[in-house]
């Protein structure tokens, strides 16, 4: 079929939810105007929250969020075995997200005040990466529905896929907001990757970081501006475990 | 005929998580007829212990992608009253909108890609898009109303970003607001659509009396806040949600259960209705009446007639809040707080029923204790009984084993079963 001018193969896609609030899978019904074309582009052979027909021979997954459970850790394995292409989608996926908050608390303690009494499985809260190999990223609280079609024209038309490589201000910038900042409000926006268009400091809410740390990130330089402001280092703490994004760029100080 | 028949349905499809059927019958008896959610725990009530107020509802919004608008606001308003903060009238009246974009856009998402396809004996939307394409281009035009409602007034549709402790962090702007009023009279023919289609349906005939519960404040269709009342009679303040709910667990499911003055009880659209059919808006009583539906109806099928008539209440209603709004001076939009110890319950109409939130807070104002109860985990023992109670009479009536168990999907799925979301 042509899209655009180009001719290409309808993707043979599958969209799995492990553990997390399916809101990214959901995001894949958003954007209305488009949508009766992007589903042109696919050729949906498993996605369990649209349809009862289900078929294995796909070969992009799309994964949402992240693995608190061993059958997880099964289903998941089957589905790498399966696809030629995984995709992390979405932050818990990437990260963890949100649900590795969790991770700070023994297992005993949760299930005992979640389910006094009762037996429930549950484990650390892992990113797909730490289960299997991952072959594409799509982060964001929820993903944003533009960038999924990008890339799914990128991936249909064999281009190379990237993420943006600049930080959240940029977009902010670009939209003529008052930097948080300067409102007395610590903002992950200065180490966050784009791509997002600065949704939430458009809101005037501070940046989480749901997108990961944008390219070459100066954390110690960040975590002095957050000083040098007076501003609280538990605040930067909470915020920057908000999504577990930031694992890899410890911070001392905070 | 008394026969013998068992459905064993794993991780049941068009539905939001992971969820198992079964249903035993000998003899043309029912031994057990069981509805187990699977869903992985998230422990999203110990997450919240130890963080700040402020940031409670960005954290709770992620108990669910669809109706993220409802767990923000069900935070929010449980810690404004524990912390006693009054948000301005500018920000109540934003967030009945935001309210109102979301349970228009769950609704449409449920009717059209969920529900349609059950009744055109299709396996999911996609074949609609050929066969039924004004009743999906109306669907769709719904679903984007209801984002876009979401969007201008809560600045994203999924996962809220201006919906804060104490008001709003941004006022929405005029110029969307005008826009709105446009987009929401310009949908009319699309809602026109979709009654149409609805009224051609066959509903299924089935009837299990229960008891339903709902919000209500006496002077509008429930919303954010209100007394706790049920068709039994039963009557509580919000604060007292424990005693509507009784909460329990059972082994086979992550999910829990509640029950009130019967072994089961229903929260939801059809609930809503049935508790406060005098407060809707006329032209969604005439959309009732041509389908016949009164309160109190005990057919859970027709909760998705009831989903479609607060589709029509809705746009009546966002309507007159953008108006009230395009007359406010949308300057104070935030109530400056200090931190303070306390504890209330925020109890919110989600799109699928009662959402409540309870949080206790410290005098930093950090969460130190935090309880939510989910409109599915309030329907989870009624979508049980319902499915023995359906097998049985469709074994009755002769139905063979595929009928059954089409009708067994269909019910549940007419709960619109929220499953991730009660796994919080």
């Amino acid at each position: 079929m042509k899209h655009r001018g180009f001719t290409f193969e309808k993707l043979k896609i599958a969209s799995f939810d492990f553990t997390c609030c399916e809101g990214c899978q959901l995001q894949l019904a958003n954007r209305e105007s488009t949508l009766i074309d992007f589903l042109e582009l696919l050729d949906i052979k498993n996605f369990r929250e649209l349809s009862s027909e289900q078929f294995d021979d796909y070969d992009i997954a799309l994964i949402e969020g992240s693995i608190s459970r061993q059958d997880e850790v099964e289903r998941l394995q089957a589905i790498r075995r399966q696809a030629k292409t995984l995709v992390a989608f979405g932050s818990c996926a990437c990260f963890g997200g949100v649900n590795s908050l969790k991770n700070k608390f023994s297992l005993k303690e949760l299930v005992a005040e979640v389910y006094p009494g009762m037996k429930v499985e549950t484990m650390p809260v892992k990113k797909i990466s730490d289960v299997v190999k991952v072959d594409l990223s799509i982060p964001g609280c929820p993903v944003n529905k533009e960038e999924v079609e990008r890339v799914m024209v990128n991936l249909a038309t064999g281009s190379l896929v990237t993420l943006p490589k600049h930080p959240v201000c940029f977009e902010c910038k670009a939209q003529l907001n008052t930097c948080l900042f300067e409102l007395g409000e610590i903002c992950l926006g200065p180490i966050t990757r784009g791509g997002c268009n600065a949704v939430c400091t458009t809101g005037k809410t501070p940046c989480l970081g749901c997108r990961g740390p944008s390219e070459e990130i100066n954390m110690p330089a960040f975590v002095e501006l957050v000083k040098a402001r007076e501003l609280s280092l538990d605040d930067l703490q909470e915020k920057i475990a908000f999504y577990n994004a930031f694992e890899g760029f410890s911070n001392h100080e905070a | 005929m008394k026969r013998d028949y068992s459905l064993d349905i794993h991780h049941l499809t068009r539905v939001e998580g992971h969820a198992n059927i079964s249903i035993t019958v000998k003899e043309g008896k029912l031994l057990d007829a069981r509805w187990a959610v699977v869903e992985t725990p998230r422990f999203f009530e110990v997450m919240v212990k130890g963080m700040s107020a402020e940031r409670v509802p960005f954290l709770t919004s992620r108990i669910c992608g669809i109706c993220s608008i409802s767990h923000a606001l069900a935070s929010i308003r449980a810690l404004e009253r524990a912390m006693k903060i009054e948000p301005p009238v500018v920000a109540e009246t934003t967030r009945l909108l935001a309210m109102h974009g979301e349970t228009l856009q769950s609704h449409a998402l449920h009717l059209f890609f969920l529900v349609a396809p059950d009744f055109t004996g299709a396996s999911s939307v996609l074949p609609l898009i050929t066969s039924h394409p004004d009743l999906i281009k109306a669907g769709l035009r719904l679903k984007e109303l209801g984002n876009e409602i979401s969007t201008v007034s809560a600045g994203r549709c999924t996962h809220p970003v201006s919906l804060v402790v104490g008001g709003l962090s941004k006022a929405p702007e005029k110029q969307q607001l005008l826009q709105l009023r446009t987009m929401i009279l310009e949908s009319k023919p699309a809602l026109d659509t979709a009654c149409s289609f609805f009224r051609s349906l066959k509903i299924p005939e089935f009837k299990r009396e229960t008891e339903f519960i709902s919000l209500c404040n006496g002077s509008s269709y429930p919303s954010i806040g209100g007394s706790i009342i049920s068709t039994d009679g039963v009557k509580q303040d919000e604060n007292e949600y424990q005693l509507m709910t009784n909460e329990y667990m059972r082994d086979f499911s992550t999910s829990k259960f509640t029950r009130l003055s019967r072994e089961s009880s229903v929260a939801g659209a059809l609930a809503r209705f049935n508790n406060n059919y005098d407060l809707l808006h006329p032209k969604a009583k005439e959309v009732a009446a041509s389908f016949d539906l009164q309160a109190v109806c005990h057919n859970p099928f027709m909760n998705n007639i009831a989903q479609l008539i607060e589709c029509v209440h809705i746009l009546e209603d966002a309507r007159e809040l953008i108006d009230s709004l395009l007359d406010m001076e949308l300057r104070e939009i935030r109530t400056p707080y200090s931190p303070k110890a306390g504890s209330a319950t925020g109890a919110v109409e989600a799109p699928r029923g009662i959402l409540y939130h309870h949080m206790e807070t410290s005098d930093e104002g950090k969460v130190v204790r935090a309880d939510c109860v989910i409109p599915t985990t309030q329907n989870n023992a009624n979508i049980g009984y319902d499915l023995g109670a359906i097998a049985e009479q469709a074994l009755q009536e002769g139905k063979n084993d595929k009928e059954i168990e089409k009708l067994c999907e269909m019910v549940v799925r007419s709960y619109d079963p929220c499953i991730s979301c009660s796994v919080h």
